[in-house]
């Protein structure tokens, strides 16, 4: 567990297995009543990354005006984390979008499944190993001919 | 007889059933706005008071895909809408015609990427498409226009130049050097998801 500050922004790096704690006491004890956003870094051949993931969450005091970002990083295989959708209700769809675009499970979520992709899609575009133009999805629907219809 | 209906003058005219029939449609194009991006403002803007789609006969709007025979596909058209664009077409009644409007509806334009479909004539039948980005209300027009042009040489009262358009008439729905590619870099099987268009 580590601080950081860069240029006024607190960053708190913790282990994945105490994340869901931490953040539960920072809801409590610390006053982050608001969790701004969820999101993830795919770090695949970044130079000088040591982890596959993280998993960034961006928490706000709104009586003091104070930010924090709490910062979880995850390898392959285990991309899961405790889901927060318990303590900040804002987590439901910021976790889900999270495992439509880079296929990080949250356990403890009611509903998990995907936000913006169609359910039948089965690979997670934001990694960095899916290609742009993905794997032909997008071309792989019926066509209706003129007679057809 | 003929002569005898000669003498009633301009009173009668003469014509085939085929071509009243056209001449009846292609004044009165009811047009769907199906108008996903930028593309839907020109569309606006070409039914509005200074461009006035009217003139030519298509201004009646529908927002239901069973009053319309016109289908203007206006804007990008992503993965997830495409099971719907599909849908709207098969429930529009016959005779029917589709303007593809703008770059992305006619190849992906820009968005060449995992979610945007590269171009609808892949998926369903266009008649006419619209270049530009977005194009000027000037060129819906003159598609409305070429639209009407076509139907009235080609169309027939009972559709039967439908039939004959039996082939998918856009580019192949796999480029297939995209697939080589694809395949050669990931060195993986394609894991694809089926759709219906009917559920």
């Amino acid at each position: 567990m580590t601080w950081s500050s860069f240029r006024g922004q607190e960053r708190l790096t913790v282990p994945a297995k105490s994340a869901h704690d931490i953040l539960k006491s920072l809801n409590e004890r610390a006053g982050m009543d608001m969790l701004v956003d969820v999101t993830a870094v795919d770090f695949l051949e970044y130079e000088g990354a040591k982890d596959r993931f993280e998993v960034v969450y961006c928490l706000l005091d709104t009586e003091s005006n104070e930010r924090l970002i709490v910062s979880v990083f995850l390898n392959e295989p285990d991309l899961e984390l405790p889901s927060v959708y318990e303590i900040w209700r804002a987590a439901d769809w910021l976790e889900r979008e999270v495992f439509d675009m880079f296929g990080i499970r949250f356990p403890g979520h009611p509903n998990m499944k995907r936000l913006l992709l169609p359910e039948e899609f089965v690979s997670f575009p934001l990694r960095k190993d899916y290609p742009m133009k993905g794997r032909g999805e997008r071309h792989n629907f019926p066509v209706i001919t003129r007679a057809q219809s | 007889m003929a002569t005898q209906v000669r003498q009633l003058g301009d009173s009668v005219m003469w014509t085939q059933l085929d071509a009243a029939a056209s001449w009846a449609r292609k004044n009165s194009l009811w047009p769907m706005p199906f108008a996903t991006a930028c593309c839907g403002i020109e569309l606006m803007a070409a039914s509005a008071s200074r461009h006035d789609l009217s003139r030519f006969g298509s201004e009646v709007m529908r927002f239901t895909p069973r009053q319309c025979d016109l289908m203007i596909v206006a804007g990008r058209v992503v993965m997830k809408m495409l099971p719907v664009l599909q849908r709207i077409w098969l429930q529009m009644p016959e005779p029917k015609w589709c303007i593809s409007m703008g770059a992305c509806a006619c190849s992906g334009g820009v968005f060449d990427t995992y979610s945007v479909v590269q171009g609808i004539d892949r998926f369903i039948p266009v008649d006419v498409y619209i270049p530009g980005c977005p194009p000027r209300p000037e060129q819906l027009i003159r598609a409305v226009l070429d639209l009407q042009e076509k139907i009235q040489k080609t169309g027939t009262v009972w559709g039967s130049e439908f039939t004959g358009r039996d082939v998918p008439e856009g580019p192949p729905r796999f480029d297939a050097d995209e697939l080589v590619r694809i395949r050669d870099r990931d060195r993986m099987q394609l894991q694809l998801p089926v759709y219906d268009p009917r559920h």
